[in-house]
């Protein structure tokens, strides 16, 4: 047991460390919980109504694909947290990789875990400490959405097994995150790998579940999110699902363990190779550098970016056989565009593609802080280089980044579109839809530039707006919130192409808030002391 | 022509904690200058502050005729900057750092980066995250050295190297003043200091506490005499700038202040004198009394009496 001496001593400081940031997400994963069952449960009184948006809900691949089944079509709570559910896990799943990378591989790669590691504590202890952190906060989390689910209205035990639902796949993801960061030598793609792996869990349960009684539903067990619905919480409660989810995770856990014992140090599973002896021609400008920093993440989202397109694009022309009910119909028709349904499907998810986007952009500019709190920001500027030069450089990436996913997801769904219905003139019309979610993704990054300008201590602002733009735009409605709430998201503006009315004012507006808000910053950025 | 750095009445404030409290001080140019204190004194604050990355509260400083924090970026042109604490991208390597941070400040001389390389040893193939602490500063020393600049700012560029290297790294800063340049070169090694730095500036908490040539400093040290008395060691106890006396039999032992250390010894030669033995200050000793007194409240000042 040596190899895990001193754990609990890690797990006290560890909770030291973050007891504030666990306890702000924990808090907001039971309020959104809790204030999205209160909200659904009044808006479908009657048996009747409940059953209606169950069938548009399951008549529908396309929001099948995105948030799961209504296993019980007359069950309040089943219907009262399907959206919930399924994106809630996701946010639970990030929280998880977040909180085990930054206790384990982050540490070590700031130099901490050698501190550490030369008192007498084992091999496994970091690890450990976190894994059983991991734990404790979500069986916490757990227990206090059941709570705040009861207290909502839900029946009880269907309330226990959501909150063990999304516990679990916080518990799975925190197993993934574990072994992933024994492997990469750097916090940042483990974080990156883990994302990627979440990404690839939820497409592998849309697909599983839009497949319906045939084919590919078996996708849906291969995922950790898939095992969360098909725990089926009001729907039947099927406890034995859980065992799954949790024999995944001790396993994974158990590996990850094992490797922790068993490699270097600060080392992953390849070994460093060596580099060129001087700097290539074009490695001479703060751009330049900052290129070189994010050209392989880019390169890695833009594949995905393309084949989320294509995919887009070939699943369109099946949307319309998917429709066998009026009701599904009339609500994908609401919920998207006014002309057709595939044109409601395909702005649905170009609008997706465009949080994704946005979500790149605020990675990218968060760059700078890390930079500057990494002590790389001051030999730079310590040379012939002014700050707005410096900050600029990672800003450009940011936004020619975005656009560059947007053309691609655009173009992937505009070809294949355009092949298959042989139309040259549908290849342009989704190109553009594409397109136009650009200035709202814009301002996602410029929110980082602000942020980063005025109060670089809470540069992750941008994080913390995108999350709240999403559940805005997902659950406002839903929650009957006014107007002038929901148009506080920029993602609210976007016109709904293809098949919407088109507007340049709103773009306009977008882009000039951006660059407002992207000059305030960099002006705050000229003032303030660099470093703190 | 101007001094290289000049600073008047400089403070900064983090929060609650004064970082510098009217720190004045000035380097001349051609000159080596130390810049010496205990941990925490304010030493990379000032430095910082010279190089535009944290504005002063206030008081002003000038730079090479500039102002530090508004002509950043032409300043920095003039002059090179080695950190303390150096922090390298982890997947690029040092030979791409050093070409890097050069091109960045407008060039830098590729003979003497050769030449730099081989002095200090330094495989310039490997990725910034495989180096140890010591080759990362040779990084960025490299870096600093093989540009031509004015104006050398070194915030404890030696802490993680080998004699050796640290020896290469005197050669270099000779070779730097020879050729006409300022550097200014915090350090807490002060065998490094003795040898390089014509002059020295001591601060402790934000403030200057010594500020002037190592030769006039050691006068402010305290002198240690042994004497073999030849008579009774009589009218030997109320002398002025004597502490730490003690005598036995006929041996006295005391500390002296060099400016009453002729008094001192006309005294001893009345009572008679067979063997006296004097030993002017060490460094060690002259910054261990600088340094002391980290309570703040004793007046800063020469060794202990």
């Amino acid at each position: 047991m040596n190899a895990y001496a001193g754990s609990g001593a890690l797990v006290r400081l560890a909770l030291r460390r973050s007891r504030i940031m666990l306890a702000v997400w924990v808090a907001l994963f039971v309020v959104f919980a809790g204030y999205s069952a209160t909200a659904t449960v009044d808006l479908y009184p009657s048996l009747e109504l409940r059953i209606a948006a169950a069938d548009t809900i399951n008549g529908s691949q396309a929001l099948v694909a995105m948030y799961g089944r209504v296993y019980d079509p007359s069950s309040l709570g089943a219907l009262a947290m399907i959206k919930t559910g399924g994106l809630g896990a996701v946010f639970v799943a990030m929280f998880a990789v977040i909180l085990i990378v930054r206790h384990t591989r982050a540490d070590e790669e700031a130099g901490r875990t050698e501190l550490v590691g030369g008192t007498a504590v084992g091999r496994r202890a970091p690890l450990a400490a976190a894994l059983a952190i991991a734990l404790v906060v979500n069986l916490v989390l757990a227990a206090l959405t059941a709570a705040a689910l009861i207290a909502a209205g839900l029946p009880a035990d269907g309330s226990v097994a959501f909150g063990l639902a999304w516990a679990g796949v916080g518990l799975a993801f925190a197993a993934i995150a574990a072994v992933v960061a024994q492997l990469t030598t750097s916090a940042r793609s483990a974080t990156a790998i883990s994302a990627a792996i979440l990404a690839v869990v939820y497409v592998l349960r849309a697909v599983g579940d839009a497949a319906g009684e045939t084919g590919l539903r078996w996708l849906t067990w291969l995922s950790p999110i898939g095992w969360a619905q098909q725990f089926r919480p009001y729907a039947g409660d099927r406890w034995w699902v859980l065992l799954v989810t949790l024999g995944f995770a001790a396993l994974a856990a158990t590996a990850a363990l094992v490797l922790a014992a068993r490699r270097d140090l600060g080392a992953g599973l390849l070994p460093d190779r060596s580099g060129p002896a001087g700097a290539c021609r074009s490695l001479r400008s703060p751009l330049a550098l900052a290129w070189r920093l994010h050209r392989g993440a880019l390169a890695g989202w833009a594949v995905g970016f393309a084949l989320v397109g294509a995919l887009v694009g070939g699943l369109a022309a099946n949307v319309e056989g998917f429709l066998n009910n009026p009701n599904a119909r009339d609500f994908i028709t609401r919920l998207g565009g006014e002309k057709g349904l595939i044109d409601a499907f395909l702005s649905l998810e170009l609008a997706f593609a465009g949080i994704m986007a946005a979500a790149y952009g605020i990675q990218v500019v968060m760059r700078l802080r890390a930079e500057e709190v990494g002590l790389r920001a001051e030999p730079v500027l310590a040379r012939g280089v002014g700050r707005v030069r410096w900050a600029m450089s990672h800003i450009v990436i940011a936004l020619a980044g975005t656009t560059l996913l947007l053309v691609l997801v655009g173009a992937g769904a505009g070809l294949v579109r355009g092949i298959q219905t042989g139309a040259a003139g549908e290849a342009v019309r989704v190109f553009a839809a594409a397109l136009v979610q650009l200035p709202a993704a814009w301002i996602l990054a410029a929110i980082v530039v602000a942020a980063f300008g005025v109060a670089p201590r809470f540069a992750a602002a941008g994080w913390v707006a995108l999350a709240a733009f999403v559940v805005l735009g997902e659950l406002g409605p839903l929650f009957g919130l006014s107007q002038w709430i929901l148009d506080i998201s920029p993602f609210a503006h976007v016109p709904k192409l293809p098949g919407g009315a088109f507007s340049p004012v709103p773009l306009i507006a977008l882009t000039a808030v951006a660059a407002l808000l992207a000059a305030a910053g960099l002006a705050a950025l000229r003032r303030r002391d660099i470093g703190r | 022509m101007p001094s290289a750095i000049t600073t008047e009445s400089l403070t900064k404030s983090f929060g609650r904690a004064r970082a510098l409290d009217g720190l004045t001080f000035a380097v001349e140019r051609g000159e080596v200058h130390g810049f010496l204190g205990p941990n925490g004194a304010g030493k990379t604050t000032t430095l910082r502050i010279l190089l535009g990355l944290v504005r002063a509260d206030g008081g002003t400083a000038s730079l090479l005729g500039g102002d530090p924090w508004r002509d950043a970026v032409t300043l920095h042109r003039r002059l090179a900057y080695v950190p303390g604490d150096v922090a390298l991208w982890p997947n690029l390597t040092g030979g791409e750092v050093i070409d890097l941070l050069g091109r960045l400040r407008g060039g830098l001389d590729q003979k003497r980066r050769a030449d730099l390389l081989e002095r200090f040893d330094l495989d310039p193939t490997k990725k910034g995250r495989s180096y140890s602490k010591g080759n990362r500063q040779k990084v960025a020393l490299i870096a600093a050295l093989a540009s031509d600049v004015e104006l050398l700012l070194l915030d404890e560029p030696t802490s993680g190297l080998d004699p050796l290297m640290e020896a290469a790294f005197r050669d270099c800063i000779t070779e730097q003043r020879d050729n006409g340049r300022t550097v200014l070169l915090s350090s807490h090694i002060l065998a490094e200091v003795e040898a390089v730095c014509e002059r020295v500036t001591i601060i402790r908490g934000g403030r200057v506490v010594e500020s002037g040539a190592l030769a006039d400093l050691r006068h402010l040290g305290l002198t240690s005499i042994t004497a073999e008395l030849a008579g009774e060691p009589l009218g030997l106890t109320d002398l002025p700038g004597v502490s730490d006396l003690r005598i036995e039999d006929h041996t006295l032992r005391c500390r002296v202040e060099t400016a009453d250390l002729s008094e001192l010894l006309q005294r001893l030669g009345a009572v008679g004198v067979r063997n006296l033995v004097s030993q002017p200050p060490t460094l060690e000793e002259l910054f261990l009394g600088f340094y002391g007194d980290a309570s703040g409240e004793a007046e800063p000042g020469p060794p202990a009496r």
